[in-house]
């Protein structure tokens, strides 16, 4: 094989024990990575793992706490972007960050310019300096065009391009090919390889096997914000792989309450929306946790967002208790009896200035309203009774949600949903930046309201919380279910494999 | 029609085909001027058409000298808008500096004009680099920023000037004459401002430090990461457009008769209608020099022309709102339009 040299080459870039915490929040306890001049390695691992916290570490962004970091032969502590710049680093993300109103050679070439005699930006040499690099990746674009509406993929090839005009000899990419189609992902790939072959090295992260049996030397595998091992790719198998990314025992965490299961509540039959997802047809019962599980990017949250009415749908309907729900109409979906916690609770699901009362309160203005004026005491007796329930720790009802805890916050946010007393609640990413005893809390107060006969649709990109929680487990890959588990089909390899849908070739 | 997951590799080798260059007739189709400029173009002819007097030698001169100080302002404020900011204190930075250029005159009669002009663009310098340090050092919006020293340079002309006004007759004859001398056909005010618009224009496409602008206007997070010091260059801006100010209110005085405490009243918001018509984004990273002076000038012409047609001076002003409007809604449907295409195009293919 032309590759199996690669132990040998030189080493670019290693980094050893790489420990990197937020407050109290361990994102990487032991992050280690050996990248050498001419290989791809491949980095593998489940949504937190620590990938992206160890990506940042290697551009610059973080710095980490301990650990040995050296590039080229040189000991390293990277304060800045410009610092991993410097030293031949690059990192192209899975969205680009472009300015959409500047020319593609601009983005390329921003600061650094070549200038004619004057002293003033040479746009031809410019333009022409950028084509010669997309002729050397072997990809046709116009230099000249504004950078708005390019395609994902496109927008990475300009980073790559720019990446090659600053000598990059350490290219990262981080999930590059997350939204990219399958000819696109070809187009990369030939990339990719050629820069291999020219002598970079390469960090490539996916979460499509495939992906990475097909273009990967080596694989490094990470869990739990750790290192755990690192194969050649031609020694070693899919299932290998699977076993050492999730390798953990998850049954102990989640003791789950078994619910009787009443009506269907919530049906949604072949909803669609063009470019985002088709063909989502399920339904959810009464008493029934239903998780819609995947990668982050699979559609998950705007299949959620179009139930709810936050985006119209194209095609298919949501049906609540019986009743069809009109498309693009939260109001209608709220009345007939769906609450929605949103991910981003800072942005989405609370006014931050606003008191506890106030946001618990905002989903009832209409019943607290008299001619028109909110009754601001039946306002805090409600929100006090939820709060009570939910035990939510504030010192008052006047109390701002900003100054609560992650988990008090998120507590406030189901009281508001849950005031309303709906039939179904649709929740996404329930326990995100959560500590872990509040964690467990919210894990059970879903549990309960199941209990209670509340329908609920729980959105997780955490593979034990799916798991332990769900009676029943969706997984949705690039916009279609792959797979519809019983919670006694449901593996974290069987999840794992949906998610990635590695068992087909996708294009 | 492409298909969905087609659709980037099917476009990328027709735009090879044209070469590295855009084509001529494509990319003029582009433009962000072009709406203006034909608006300007078809108001012209209309109104000769209905008024042949309109276009004589005088009637162009007219035109000239009432666009020149809008130009000027909407020049420098397109530099500020670009980065996502606004400057709405030039005309209270105009009013201030036409007043000292009338007090100059009148206690130092023999003062020599190039160095009045330096010292009130120094003056509008000052003026400006106040407004850029505040925005970029206590990082409040510009808009709220301005706002507040409008009333603040207002408030001191009026303490300065009171009652008083300064007169044409109190400066000298040579200073009156910019506004009257022509050389190629243009007053010599309205030469200096459109060669000021040049170097201008030049400085924003040219220079990096003016592409940089754009940049942090396009998206100020990304400039940080690129290493554009954001603060300098925004602080710059500022600078530039204050000197701007400063000079178009010299000229005021060489223009008009009596310069007072109210002397430049409520030009700011023309400035920004004169620039939002010229296609600078309000939102910052897009938009050129030259547009927004077309823009002013057009915005000029409509009052002078529907003046012609003897249309009420109501409906002067609806016009040039509905303009705005126009301008802005054409930009927000084609940028709409835009995202839905690029989702169903290049999403996925289900």
């Amino acid at each position: 094989m032309q590759h199996s040299t690669v132990y040998e080459n030189a080493l670019a870039l290693s980094l050893h024990g790489a420990m990197k915490t937020f407050g109290p929040v361990v994102a990487l306890a032991d992050g280690t990575i050996e990248l050498r001049a001419g290989e791809i390695m491949a980095l593998c691992g489940e949504n937190g793992a620590g990938k992206s916290t160890l990506v940042k570490i290697l551009a610059g962004v973080h710095a980490p706490d301990t650990g040995e970091f050296i590039v080229a032969g040189q000991h390293c502590s990277f304060k800045s972007v410009a610092d991993s710049k410097a030293m031949g680093v690059s990192v192209i993300y899975q969205e680009p960050t472009l300015f959409p109103d500047l020319s593609v050679a601009e983005n390329i070439f921003i600061g650094r310019q070549p200038k004619n005699r004057l002293g003033l930006i040479d746009h031809g040499r410019m333009r022409k300096n950028a084509a010669t690099l997309f002729e050397r990746l072997g990809v046709p674009m116009d230099p000249a065009r504004r950078a708005e509406g390019l395609s994902i993929a496109d927008q990475q090839l300009i980073e790559i391009a720019k990446a090659i005009s600053l000598d990059a000899k350490i290219l990262v990419m981080d999930e590059p090919t997350a939204a990219l189609s399958g000819v696109e992902v070809d187009r990369l790939f030939k990339v990719a390889r050629s820069l291999r072959d020219a002598g970079a090295a390469i960090l490539f992260i996916s979460h499509r096997f495939n992906e990475v049996m097909d273009l990967s030397n080596r694989i490094t595998v990470m869990r739990d914000g750790r290192y755990i091992d690192t194969h050649l790719t031609r020694d070693v198998t899919v299932e290998r792989i699977v076993r050492d990314m999730v390798g953990r025992d998850v049954d102990t965490l989640f003791p789950k309450t078994e619910a009787a299961l009443g009506e269907t509540v919530l049906a949604v039959d072949k909803l669609g929306r063009k470019g985002v997802f088709s063909n989502i047809s399920f339904e959810v019962r009464a008493g029934e946790i239903v998780a819609l599980a995947g990668l982050v990017g699979a559609g998950r949250t705007e299949v959620a967002r179009a139930i709810f009415g936050i985006d119209k749908r194209d095609a298919g309907s949501v049906t609540v208790a019986g009743k069809a729900l009109p498309p693009g109409n939260p109001q209608a979906a709220i009345t007939s009896g769906i609450g929605f916690v949103p991910e981003d609770r800072r942005k989405q699901g609370l006014v931050m200035d606003l008191s506890v009362a106030r946001n618990t309160a905002l989903t009832l203005r209409h019943k607290f309203s008299r001619f028109g004026l909110i009754d601001g005491r039946a306002e805090k007796r409600t929100a006090a009774t939820w709060s009570r329930k939910l035990q939510v720790k504030t010192s008052s009802m006047d109390q701002a949600v900003s100054t609560l805890s992650g988990g008090n916050q998120q507590k406030v946010v189901l009281a508001k949903w849950l005031a309303t007393e709906p039939k179904v609640l649709i929740i996404d990413e329930p326990t995100r930046g959560i500590d872990v005893g509040t964690k467990s809390e919210v894990h059970r107060l879903i549990n309960e309201l199941a209990g209670h006969g509340m329908a609920i649709l729980m959105i997780s990109s955490e593979l034990p919380e799916v798991l332990g929680m769900a009676d029943r487990v969706l997984v949705m890959h690039e916009g279609l279910i792959t797979a519809q588990l019983d919670r006694n089909e449901a593996t974290p390899e069987s999840v794992m494999y949906a998610a990635t849908a590695s068992q087909e070739k996708n294009s | 029609m492409s298909s969905p997951s087609h659709g980037t590799l099917n476009r990328a080798p027709a735009s090879k085909g044209l070469g590295p260059h855009t084509s001529g007739l494509g990319a003029f189709l582009k433009l962000r001027e072009l709406p203006v400029t034909v608006a300007l173009v078809a108001l012209v002819i209309i109104t000769t058409i209905a008024n042949p007097l309109f276009l004589s030698p005088q009637g162009m001169k007219d035109l000239m000298l009432n666009a020149t100080i809008m130009m000027l302002l909407a020049a420098g404020q397109t530099m500020v808008i670009v980065t996502r900011n606004i400057d709405l204190s030039v005309g209270s930075i105009l009013g201030l500096v036409a007043f000292g250029t009338g007090t100059i005159f009148s206690s130092m009669p023999n003062m020599p004009i190039p160095l009045v002009l330096l010292i009130g663009i120094a003056f509008g310098a000052v003026l400006g680099a106040f407004n850029g340090l505040l925005t970029v050092w206590a990082k409040v919006p510009s808009l709220v920023i301005t706002l507040g020293t409008l009333y603040v340079f207002r408030g001191l002309n009026n303490a300065w000037a009171g009652p008083k006004q300064h007169f044409a007759g109190d400066r000298p004859e040579a200073f009156g004459n910019l506004s009257v001398d022509t050389v190629l056909g243009m007053p010599i005010i309205t030469l200096l401002a459109v060669i000021v618009v040049i170097i201008l224009a030049i400085f924003m496409s040219g220079a990096r430090q003016g592409r940089d602008l754009y940049a942090i206007g396009s998206d100020p997070e990304a400039a940080k990461l690129f290493g554009i010091n954001v603060s300098r260059r925004v602080f710059t801006a500022f600078l530039i457009n204050g000197s701007l100010a400063g000079l178009a209110g010299v000229l005021y005085a060489s223009r008009f008769n009596a310069v007072g405490a109210t002397t430049g009243s409520g030009l700011e918001l023309d400035v920004v209608a004169a620039a939002v018509v010229g296609g600078v984004a309000i939102f910052g990273g897009s938009g050129t020099v030259i547009g927004a002076a077309i823009g002013a000038i057009l915005l000029n012409t409509i009052t002078s022309s529907l003046t012609a047609l003897r249309v009420d001076k109501f409906w002067q002003q609806a016009i040039v709102g509905v303009l705005i409007i126009t301008a802005i809604l054409i930009d927000r449907l084609a940028s709409l339009r835009h995202a839905k295409n690029l989702r169903e195009k290049e999403g996925r293919n289900v």
